[in-house]
């Protein structure tokens, strides 16, 4: 059949109207419907937007809403504060997600999320309505625990670089200015934070720099618990031996407050601390979004979830991932974790949108790599089965396990992780 | 034998459909638990340009359970794998190695 000059027009006009009505809706660009509407592009958002355009076969549309123009990633960023590594070398841009896997990627940030009518409001005014929606919001610091940090923070005095970017440049900068013979202190709060070896690790990173350009300088891990938390064995024998006279460990030191002028930290019981760079980390909760939505129903700061699909335990539809998850026994606020929560949401999406029954019996798996100084590396690894007659995943008996002792070979495997867990979230 | 042997001809011939992933309830599950790997190994087994990790998509079916059950009984050993091995039962591990025998080297990572 051969379409006349009338039809034509008349087909144009209507393309026309339609693309009229789509900008009167939304920005240009910005979609104003999703199946599954991704919210962060973190390890988790970023794993699940990709996860589940791959597993169905790019059958079901994706939209992921990211503020950041790429991601950066946390783990490895205690290199860049030990100066082996630059910032650029961790940042990876999402352009592979549109190109490769068929995700849309909205530069924007959720602004508030409507759970009943199921759509989210996005900073810029554009709304996105979704089928299902995959939160994942990472942490903020609760910075009302300790008095001052907030203030001292933004001023660029006190830092924190628990996300990475330019805070970890910042603070390298300050590493970087500190005298011979200074002292470099690292407060950590009580579990559960994100990354749970991640400040023994700088701290340990941060020593071997020091010991190698100013080894006059001390290292002080001024820790809220009663012991480390991850890799304790491990990290004490480094700090005992390798940084001999230089790291200094002290457990349950809970700080209350900073004083940015003095750079000093006060603590509940303990004296005060001045320290020549001092980096405090308050104790964390899931990202503002998910507080807001009412999501966080574990002591105000966690979101509980159904662990066979993510599921929000407040909010149907919504399915919540990463470190702003009320965790499971001995599973870790990892960037791992959180791509592993990624492929358990998105298979139980791709099920569900399908009409099929979702996997009763999940697995996730976890390894995590600690570098004690630039070269050497140690491991800690498990895999996670779901147990139905618990509801929650347990570490399967007899697996996972601990580096025997930092090793070179395991921080070639541990560069090797980063490039291919990037690779695997936004490639 | 058999009880082995029966579930991976059933997956062999469902893994036809693979390289589409989810295109069946069977293939979903046989990618949602092989994806438990790529973290290390990459997007279904597919390793990056000299990746010191090997991949795992395309190799035989045969080899990769045989490796598996080395690092989970301790006769092969390794820095890690041997922990992570036993956290796969010798069902799942014929699964995963079915899964990754079907998948092509190229393809999206």
């Amino acid at each position: 059949m051969r379409l006349q000059r009338r039809d034509l027009i008349k087909a144009a006009g209507a393309a026309g109207a339609l693309a009229l009505t789509g900008c009167a809706a939304n920005m240009i660009g910005t979609p104003d419907r999703a199946r599954v509407l991704v919210v962060g592009g973190g390890f988790g958002g970023a794993t699940a937007a990709k996860y589940v355009r791959f597993l169905s076969g790019g059958k079901i549309d994706v939209v992921l809403v990211e503020p950041e123009s790429a991601f950066v990633s946390c783990p490895m960023s205690n290199l860049v504060l030990g100066g082996t590594r630059l910032v650029a070398e961790l940042t990876v841009p999402y352009s592979s997600l549109t190109q490769q896997h068929g995700v849309t990627v909205v530069k924007d940030m959720v602004a508030s999320i409507d759970p009943v009518k199921r759509v989210a409001v996005l900073a810029s005014g554009a709304s996105i309505g979704y089928d299902k929606l995959v939160l994942s919001p990472g942490i903020e610091m609760m910075w009302d625990r300790v008095a001052g940090l907030k203030d001292a923070s933004a001023q660029g005095r006190v830092l924190q670089a628990w996300k990475a970017g330019a805070e970890t440049v910042a603070l390298r900068r300050q590493l970087e200015a500190m005298p011979d013979g200074g002292l470099f202190a690292i407060v950590i709060p009580e579990a559960p934070y994100r990354c749970p070896p991640g400040p023994y690790e700088r701290a340990s990173v941060v020593a071997g720099y020091l010991k190698a350009t100013k080894p006059k300088s001390k290292v002080l891990i001024l820790d809220a618990n009663e012991d480390v938390t991850s890799k304790g064995a491990l990290f004490k024998k480094v700090w005992a031996e390798q940084y001999k006279g230089i790291v200094e460990y002290r457990p349950q030191h809970k700080a209350t407050g900073v004083d940015g002028a003095s750079n000093t930290v006060m603590f509940e019981v303990h004296d005060k601390v001045r320290a020549d760079v001092l980096n405090v980390l308050a104790p964390m909760r899931a990202g503002q979004i998910a507080v807001q939505t009412g999501l966080a129903n574990s002591n105000a700061r966690w979101c509980g979830v159904n662990f066979l699909n993510f599921e929000s335990t407040v909010h149907k539809h919504i399915h919540v991932i990463g470190d702003a998850i009320q965790v499971a026994p001995l599973m870790p606020k990892s960037g791992h974790m959180a791509s592993s929560h990624a492929k358990v949401v998105a298979a139980a999406i791709v099920a569900e949108l399908n009409g099929w029954e979702v996997n009763p019996a999940p697995m996730l798996s976890n390894t995590c790599y600690s570098f004690v100084d630039d070269k050497r590396v140690i491991h800690v690894a498990s895999v996670h089965e779901y147990v139905a007659a618990e509801k929650t995943y347990r570490t399967v008996a007899g697996s996972g396990g601990l580096s025997p002792a930092p090793n070179e070979l395991e921080g070639s495997y541990a560069w090797n992780w980063a490039r291919t867990i990037w690779a695997d979230a936004l490639g | 034998m058999k009880t082995i042997w029966i579930p991976r001809l059933l997956l062999l011939l469902t893994a036809c459909g693979v390289q589409a992933q989810g295109n069946d309830p069977q293939a979903l599950r046989a990618s949602s638990l092989a994806a438990t790997c790529a973290q290390c190994h990459g997007t279904a087994g597919r390793a990056l340009p000299g990746a010191v990790v090997p991949g795992l998509a395309g190799l035989p079916a045969g080899y990769l359970a045989e490796q598996m059950k080395a690092f989970k009984n301790g006769t092969r050993t390794a820095t890690v794998m041997h922990q992570i091995a036993k956290g796969y039962s010798e069902a799942q591990i014929e699964q995963l190695a079915s899964y990754f025998s079907a998948q092509k080297t190229e393809g999206p990572r």
